[in-house]
Formats: structure tokens, C-alpha cells, sequence
């Protein structure tokens, strides 16, 4: 069995939490095993880089270092929990001067970080760690018919990282399509959700959700599937107020994409954590998989 | 010492003068040389000028100067001055050496004092050598008259015309059933708007019925050996499955053929033709091709139907590759472009967004002979646009991809928002990064635009995308730009977005260079000998590059690169027999042990294994000194005429030593 150090971040203590379940339960499934890092810290999020960078980097070279107690990868599940580490380890690993001094902070907590870890986002780790085919291999429940716009966020792919194909990537919709879901064309899938805008211009973050459920709509999606917290709390939970703002009528559910695949793994609703969100797909879902199922039965 | 040295120091201007003190220098030489043989040491203005050359001509006759140094510019460019002003005077041109003071020194050096310091030494370095040098003499080659042209596009017609109308024999060789070349795919020329087939197919005929021309088309050169003047090339010529000698080219064939297959390269994957085609009505030479990928009978073993119909027999499916050599003189390569592919820029959504379209669909779409007869129409096939964005600089300018500018894009961009206009008075948006029009009759162009009310906005296209964000763009494509004059984003709704796509270098340029051993830029452009003052020629004698496989180049600077390598060619064949480099490698067969590590080591395939004697032997006439063998030779049996290893550590001494001297004076 695989083993990840898996660092959660505060959101999926809380807010997240069946974000939390889900991944512990799909990997599970798979095979592979996330151990949690042992009394970690705050990622730095998006304020402290730009107030002090240097204890900013030392933060999240805590959690390096705790997670490279445990293994040679570290995963995070949030977006920007892994942007953080991911730039953490690279300016770190660019920069030994940097690396020196962080050390030395971190030798008062008795711990070092040696420069040497892998930092991979949780949805990097199921579509090309894991794989779409040795997900559809285990199967059961398969979403047939179910129209998922598979959303990326920003921070997964932006600022540049290491991957290929940063402006129309596709390893999102695969892994959906191996859930034997039907992924729709969704153009705005790394289009920003407004991140932390709510919090300091709304009406520019309402604007920026506005488009995001516009687009889902008209590219009929029955369900948005993300991999980041803040996403989903921006998608999900603001859909009353635009409408209100705008004169809308959306109402999509916005689910986590191990939620999505646990389901199709066949592992029960609750233990993905369904149940907690504002907007049930759970409804949706059966009756789009039960009417798929009856269309099928006729045709044969 | 016996040598008896000049030493001749060029200002140039201030270009040497202004940093090095050039008078002192001279002065230096003539007294601290006077040991290692210089008897004479002058200071000139212009060495290079005439006055300058007949200065050493006289010190050699009247001096009896048996070496000459001349301290100026790199040998690059005036070392063949100053070997044949020695050569005038009776001085085997070898006996001359070159010390680099300007681009070695005065343009590289800000300091006075430690330029003068290094063009003492440079000297020095050049006296020492010089008296280890040895009078050579240059090989005489004979030229065969024929020429071999590589690729059938409007370059390659031309030189292949002009050296054919001048009495010599040419071979002209093209990839495609048919020449023409990108040019036959236009619609209209910029900027007089005149059509591109009616221009070019005069020419086409032209080389097809010309007595000097041999034509090889659907033919690719597969080996390039010998040297300028005696190049052997072997050419497969691809079976065609038509018998050429009886074929009319009536069309019976493409009529019956039951085969549509998507053209992917004529008509740019728009339009369809037969597995067994010409790709276009005019084509040269009139006979058509089977495409065995597609073609019926290869794939399922029946059919036939264009053999039952032929009328004259000329259908031969068991027709083979041909494999021809021919012998030529010279070569030019004219082997074009391919179009930058958009795909590689998915935010501009080409092959995900129906209406958005290439620069060459767009030439074909707008094209009369194209699939839609010349309608400007959306993806459908019926919808005519009533707006259009024009993208430039796509792949072009973009440090992502291509960093440089394809030259070719602006003009050709406002053609086509031209011939939107006026075929379908759409709204015409060009959405540039910065309009480039330098050449005869362009910058009017532009201005006829402007009258015509083509909209302008200076920006790079960020994004073309299908989401809509307000009503008015529900059902369109959307050009996300900045508008950088007034400095504020622009949604723009449009119908059908064009992308001006770059040019890029064959996807084979590798392979092309090292067939005819030529070097290519770090963006893949085959490398002329000199930018400016050699652009046809390359550092491979007898081998010439003419359009757009140089860079990119529109249509006239293409021709006229074509006529130029045709004229560098017949001066080469009018002169009958060409001298070559006298400092060539030489094999000691003493010492020789026959390992062959030189012979793969040699990027001109110069040496040659002589099997009777078990020695490697080098052919002077196709070695160029790069003395890449010497270095790699086990039994150290390979030397360098000119470039001994006497002569190389005596200029080491020669500049160590001043530097030295240097050194401990400013100790003292």
C-alpha cells in the first residue's frame, strides 16, 4: 500500500470536513494509505506570504518537515494549502541560503527539513498517481448519465507549476469519466472562483460566482465537482445571495471530486460525508442514474 | 631569426583608435619585436583601403618583408583583403596573419590602458606565429554546369527558371505531387490584391516545359555527396502508380474514384479530394498520384475503378520507388515553411471552437478554386459571418513559442480583413501587438484599410471562448483583449475568429541541415553565410538557401532570394573551376593506424577510409579545417595545415609572454 504524509489544512477539520472523509475513505479504497502529519500548522494561507515572507516560508517548512518523518511525498487536499508548500519547497530547494536559515528555525523545534519532498495536490495524486483506469476497474455504482462540470480552480495549476498543460488540461474530466459520469465542456474550469474576494469586495467575488453557475447552467452540468475548500464554499453556499443579486434561479450542487468518486466506488453517502452541504445531489443523482438506467434497459 | 616581419596596425577610423593607442602600439612593436624578426612597424588609417594594402605591397618589395601581420578586424572579414595584397606582391598569401584588435579588443574594452595592453600581446601572439607559417597552395576544382534545386515553391521556380533560361540544366525536385508550394493555396497577394494563382501558374507551366529542367516531383533527396562543383545526391523518386509516359491527365481517374479523402495539405483540411489526385487544377506536372494510405485497392485488394476507366492505360499499381542518382555542380534549397499550429495556444480554442480558423484555411475558404468557392462562411458551410476577429501574432512574438517576428503576419491580416469586407461587409476587428508594413506600396495598404473602417485594437488576443457573460454574446466566440491605447479589457462578440498564424521552420529542418550539411539558428532557420552581406549562401560551398527556409520572407524577398542564389550559382559555374581552402587536414600514414575515429568524427564526410592501405585519407576539396579529426585522432596522425601545433603554442608563447612582461612591471 502506498503512503502519502497527507496534511489536511484547516479547512477540512471544519468547513470541509466531508472533503476530509471522502479522501480518507476513496483512498482507502484504492489502496493507498494518507497518514496525517503529526501536530501540524497553519499553511500560511493567503495573507501571511504578504505580510512577512520569511516566517511565512519557515510555517510551511514546519509542515515539510514533519511530513518528511513520514514518506518522500507530502499531499495536500486544498488548493492553496498546496500552492503554499508546493512554492515552499521550491524556493527552499532553489535557494540553499534560504534553506540554512529556515533550518535553523526549525532546530528549535528539534526538527530539519532536508529539501527533498514532493508536494502533490490530492487530485494530482488520484488522476495520475492512481489512475482513471485502476479507479474504473473498482467501480460498482457507476454515475451513468450524471453531467459533471469538472471546476480546476485557480491555485492547482496557477502560478505555473510543473505541468504540462496548463491553459486546457484534461486529467479532471478523465478522472471523472471513470466514474462513468459524463464530463461537460466547462471553458471557465480554471477561471478564479474569487478566493477571498467575499471577504473584501463582494460584489466583485458575486460577479465572478455569477459566471462561474451561468456557465455550469448553460453547459447543462448536473453537478460541479471541485478540489479545493474554498471553491466549494464560494459555489455552494453564496447561490441564494446571487440569485437574489441577479434575478437567478440556480440551484447546483457543488460536491467534492472524491465524494463523486467514493460514490461510484460504492462506499455508503455518509461516509463521504454527504448530508453536511446545502445542496443535496444526492437526489439528482439517482434519479439521473435510475433514468440512464431505464433508457439503457428500452434500448436493449 | 631570418623572417624578415611587418607589422601594420589599422585604426579604423575610431573603431580601433578611439579605445587602443594605436601609435604606441606600432611604436612598441617595431622596437620590443625587433628580436622575433619585425623589421617594420607602421600605424594606418584604414588598413583595408586601397592606399592601405599598396603600404604592405611596397614594404614587401622594397623591405623584402618575408611575413606580414595586419592588427585591424576579424578575419572573417578582411583576411582575404590582405592574403591577396601579400599575394600581389609575390607573398604566399599564407605567410600572412591576422591579429584581432577590434572585435577582440577596442569594441569589447572600455579601459584605454588595458586595451593597448592586449593589442600588444595580440600582436605579439600573431609575430610569433607568423614565422612558424608555411607558403601553401590552393586546389583547383572543376564545376559540373548542373544545378540541383530543392523544393517546387515560387523560390524554387525561380532560381530553377533563371538558371534553366540562362542555358544550364537544373533538377528540380519537390516533396508534393505537385509544385507551386504554399503560394498555389493563396487567394490574393498583398498588397496589390492580385490573384495568387495567376501570377504563379505562368511559372509553374513555364518549368514544366522547359528543356533545361528536369522535374521531380512527389521525389525527395535522400543523400547529398561530394563536394562544391562534384556533388553526387541519390533522390527516391515515389511510386506514383501512373505510367507518366501515357498518362494525359484527362482526370478520368479522380472522376470515377469512389475515395474521399479530407486534404489535409492543399486544402488545409477544409476541403475534400480522391485517394488518387492532383491537389489542384493547374498543378505541374498534370499527372496524379494514388495515395496508398487511402486508396481502395491497397487497402481491401478491390476496386480498381480508376484503372477500368483510364482511357490510356496509365494505371500501374505495381509501380515501386525509384531510387536515382544525378550528378550537380551546386544545390539550392528553397524548402519553404510549415504553418505554426494554433493547437499548441488552447485558450485561442483553434480545433475546440468550430469558427475559429487558420490563416491558410482562411486562404482557402476565401480562395474561388477553394471547397467553398470563394464564400466567406462559418464552420456550417452556409452561415456568412457578420463579424470577425482577426488575431496576429499568433505563435509569433510570443517568447512561449516563437520569439520572433514571422514578418509576414500584418500584411497578410490586413488582406484578409480586406477581402472580409469586402465579400461580406462583416465587422472586421484586427487585434494586433504592433503594425509592421516597411516595404514598397504597405504602409499605403494599411492606410486603405483604415479608410475602409477595419477596426484596429492594439492588444494580444488573451482568450477566445464560447462563455458568454451578457446577452449580446450569447451564440458567439468572444475575444478577450486588452486595448493597451486606452487601457482598458474589451470583450469582443464575434462570429468567426481568424488567427494569423507564424511561420515556423519545416518540422524536418534537423534532417534537411544535416543532409546537405548546413547549420540551422536556434529557431530551426537554416544559417546563411553572412546576414548581411551573404544571405543566400551558407558555410557548405556549393550549397545555397533562398526563401522563407532562411526566415520568413514574403513572396517578393522570396523571389528575389531565389534570382540571387541563381546568380551566385551561374557566377560559380561561369568561373568553370573554384580554388579551394588551402588549410585542410593531412594524414601522416606513418602513423596512421587506421581506427576510423576521424571518419565519424568529420561533420563534412571529407575523410574517406583508404582500404588497401588501411589508412584514413582527407579529400582537401571537401574538408574546411575545422580540425574537429585532429582532436579526435588516437595516434595523433592528423594535422592541420595552417593550424600546426607549432604555430598554436608559439602564439600562446607569443601572448603569454607580453602578459607576463606586463605583469611584472606593475609589480615593480
Amino acid at each position: 500500500m502506498k503512503e502519502y504524509a497527507y496534511f489536511p489544512g484547516c479547512s477540512l477539520e471544519k468547513i470541509a470536513i466531508s472533503y476530509h472523509l471522502s479522501a480518507l475513505e476513496t483512498t482507502n479504497q484504492l489502496g493507498v494509505k494518507l497518514t496525517e502529519l503529526e501536530d501540524w500548522n497553519c499553511c500560511g494561507a493567503t495573507a501571511y506570504f504578504h505580510v512577512d515572507e520569511l516566517l511565512a516560508y519557515t510555517l510551511s517548512a514546519r509542515n515539510l518537515a514533519m511530513a518528511e518523518k513520514i514518506g518522500p511525498e507530502v499531499v495536500a487536499p486544498c488548493s492553496a494549502c498546496y500552492k503554499n508548500m508546493y512554492f515552499t519547497n521550491k524556493h527552499l530547494q532553489d535557494d540553499p541560503d534560504l534553506a540554512d536559515h529556515i533550518n535553523d528555525a526549525l532546530h528549535e523545534d528539534d526538527l530539519s527539513y532536508s529539501g527533498k519532498m514532493i508536494v502533490k495536490h490530492l487530485l494530482e495524486v488520484f488522476a495520475n498517481d492512481i489512475g482513471p483506469d485502476a479507479i474504473k476497474s473498482k467501480v460498482v455504482s457507476p454515475l451513468s448519465g450524471v453531467k459533471v462540470a469538472a471546476y480546476y480552480g485557480c491555485q492547482i495549476l496557477r502560478p505555473r507549476k510543473d505541468h504540462e498543460d496548463v491553459e486546457q488540461p484534461q486529467f479532471f474530466e478523465a478522472l471523472m469519466a471513470a466514474t462513468g459520469a459524463s464530463p461537460v465542456d466547462y471553458p471557465l474550469k480554471m477561471t478564479c472562483c474569487g478566493g477571498s474576494l467575499l471577504l473584501s469586495s463582494r460584489p466583485a467575488a458575486y460577479g465572478m460566482i455569477h459566471n462561474l453557475l451561468h456557465e455550469a447552467e448553460r453547459v447543462e452540468a448536473d453537478v460541479i465537482a471541485t478540489a479545493c475548500p474554498l471553491c466549494q464554499v464560494n459555489l455552494e453556499c453564496y447561490q441564494q445571495q446571487i440569485n437574489q443579486e441577479y434575478g437567478t434561479h440556480f440551484s447546483i450542487p457543488v460536491v467534492y471530486f472524491t465524494q463523486l468518486i467514493g460514490l461510484a466506488l460504492g462506499i455508503p453517502a455518509k461516509k463521504l460525508g454527504f448530508g453536511k452541504e446545502f445542496l443535496s445531489p444526492m437526489k439528482a443523482i439517482e434519479e439521473i442514474k435510475n433514468m440512464h438506467n431505464q433508457q439503457e434497459a428500452i434500448a436493449q | 631569426m631570418t623572417e624578415k616581419i611587418g607589422v601594420y596596425v589599422c585604426h579604423c577610423g575610431t573603431n580601433i583608435a578611439g579605445t587602443v593607442d594605436v601609435e604606441d602600439v606600432s611604436k612598441w612593436a617595431a622596437e620590443e619585436l625587433k628580436s622575433r624578426g619585425v623589421v617594420v612597424a607602421r600605424d594606418y588609417k584604414f588598413m583595408c583601403s586601397s592606399l592601405g594594402q599598396e603600404l604592405i605591397e611596397k614594404d614587401i618589395h622594397e623591405q623584402g618583408l618575408t611575413r606580414v601581420v595586419v592588427a585591424s578586424c576579424s578575419p572573417h572579414l578582411h583576411e582575404p583583403t590582405f592574403r591577396n595584397a601579400c599575394a600581389r606582391a609575390g607573398l604566399n598569401p599564407y605567410l600572412f596573419e591576422m591579429a584581432n584588435i577590434r572585435e577582440q579588443d577596442s569594441w569589447v574594452t572600455t579601459d584605454k590602458v588595458e586595451a593597448t595592453k592586449k593589442a600588444k600581446a595580440l600582436i605579439a601572439a600573431a609575430v610569433n606565429r607568423v614565422a612558424y607559417q608555411q607558403p601553401l597552395n590552393s586546389l583547383f576544382v572543376p564545376i559540373d554546369p548542373n544545378v540541383l534545386v530543392v523544393g517546387g515553391g515560387i523560390t524554387g521556380i525561380q532560381a530553377a527558371l533563371e538558371i534553366a533560361n540562362s542555358g544550364q540544366k537544373v533538377y528540380l525536385v519537390e516533396r508534393e505531387p505537385s509544385i507551386g508550394g504554399h503560394m498555389a493555396q493563396f487567394d490574393k497577394t498583398f498588397p496589390t490584391l492580385d490573384c495568387s494563382a495567376c501570377i504563379l501558374t505562368p511559372k509553374m507551366f513555364d518549368v514544366g516545359n522547359h528543356k533545361n529542367i528536369t522535374l521531380l516531383t512527389w521525389s525527395e533527396v535522400e543523400k547529398v555527396e561530394g563536394y562544391i562543383g562534384n556533388f553526387t545526391v541519390t533522390i527516391r523518386k515515389k511510386a506514383r502508380y501512373i505510367d507518366t509516359s501515357v498518362c494525359t491527365g484527362c482526370g478520368v481517374c479522380w472522376e470515377k474514384c469512389p475515395k474521399k479523402v479530407v486534404d489535409d495539405v492543399f486544402e488545409a483540411g477544409l476541403g475534400k479530394r480522391k485517394a488518387v489526385y492532383t491537389p489542384f487544377p493547374q498543378a505541374v506536372p498534370k499527372f496524379p498520384v494514388i495515395d496508398r494510405e487511402n486508396c481502395t485497392f491497397f487497402l481491401k485488394g478491390t476496386c480498381k475503378a480508376c484503372q477500368k476507366f483510364c482511357p490510356t492505360g496509365a494505371i500501374n499499381f505495381d509501380d515501386q520507388d525509384e531510387i536515382i542518382t544525378i550528378k550537380v555542380g551546386n544545390i539550392i534549397l528553397a524548402t519553404g515553411f510549415d504553418l505554426f499550429d494554433p493547437r499548441r495556444i488552447p485558450q485561442y480554442g483553434y480545433g475546440r471552437l468550430p469558427n475559429v480558423f487558420t490563416s491558410l484555411e482562411f486562404e482557402r475558404l476565401s480562395n474561388a478554386a477553394g471547397p467553398t468557392g470563394g464564400k466567406i462562411v462559418l464552420r456550417d458551410g452556409v452561415t456568412v459571418p457578420k463579424s470577425v476577429a482577426i488575431a496576429h501574432c499568433v505563435g509569433s512574438r510570443d517568447k512561449n513559442y516563437n520569439s520572433y517576428c514571422s514578418a509576414i503576419c500584418c500584411m497578410q491580416s490586413l488582406k484578409f480583413a480586406h477581402l472580409v469586407h469586402e465579400k461580406t461587409g462583416a465587422e472586421v476587428y484586427n487585434c494586433y501587438i504592433d503594425i509592421r508594413t516597411p516595404a514598397k506600396g504597405y504602409d499605403e495598404f494599411y492606410q486603405r484599410l483604415l479608410d475602409e473602417g477595419t477596426h484596429f485594437i492594439r492588444g494580444k488576443v488573451a482568450e477566445v471562448t464560447s462563455t458568454p457573460r451578457t446577452p449580446e454574446e450569447e451564440g458567439k466566440l468572444v475575444v478577450q483583449v486588452e486595448d493597451t491605447l486606452i487601457g482598458k479589457q474589451r470583450r469582443l462578440p464575434v462570429d468567426m475568429v481568424i488567427l494569423s498564424c507564424g511561420l515556423e521552420p519545416r518540422r524536418d529542418h534537423h534532417k534537411i541541415a544535416h543532409l546537405f550539411g548546413l547549420s540551422c539558428s536556434a529557431d530551426g532557420w537554416l544559417i546563411e553565410r553572412h546576414p548581411k552581406l551573404d544571405p543566400v549562401a551558407t558555410m557548405t560551398d556549393g550549397v545555397f538557401i533562398a526563401g522563407v527556409c532562411q526566415g520568413p520572407k514574403d513572396i517578393p524577398a522570396s523571389v528575389a532570394q531565389g534570382a540571387a542564389a541563381a546568380a551566385r550559382v551561374l557566377s560559380i559555374i561561369g568561373q568553370g573551376e573554384i580554388q579551394i581552402e588551402a588549410a585542410t587536414a593531412i594524414v601522416d600514414e606513418t602513423s596512421c593506424v587506421g581506427c576510423t575515429q576521424c571518419i565519424s568524427s568529420c561533420p563534412y564526410q571529407a575523410i574517406e577510409f583508404l582500404s588497401d592501405k588501411g589508412k584514413a585519407h582527407v579529400n582537401e576539396a571537401l574538408c574546411k579545417g575545422c580540425g574537429t579529426c585532429v582532436g579526435s585522432c588516437l595516434s595523433k596522425s592528423i594535422s592541420l595545415k595552417h593550424f600546426t601545433d607549432e604555430q598554436l603554442v608559439a602564439e600562446m608563447v607569443g601572448a603569454m609572454q607580453v602578459m607576463k612582461s606586463f605583469q611584472t612591471m606593475e609589480v615593480a
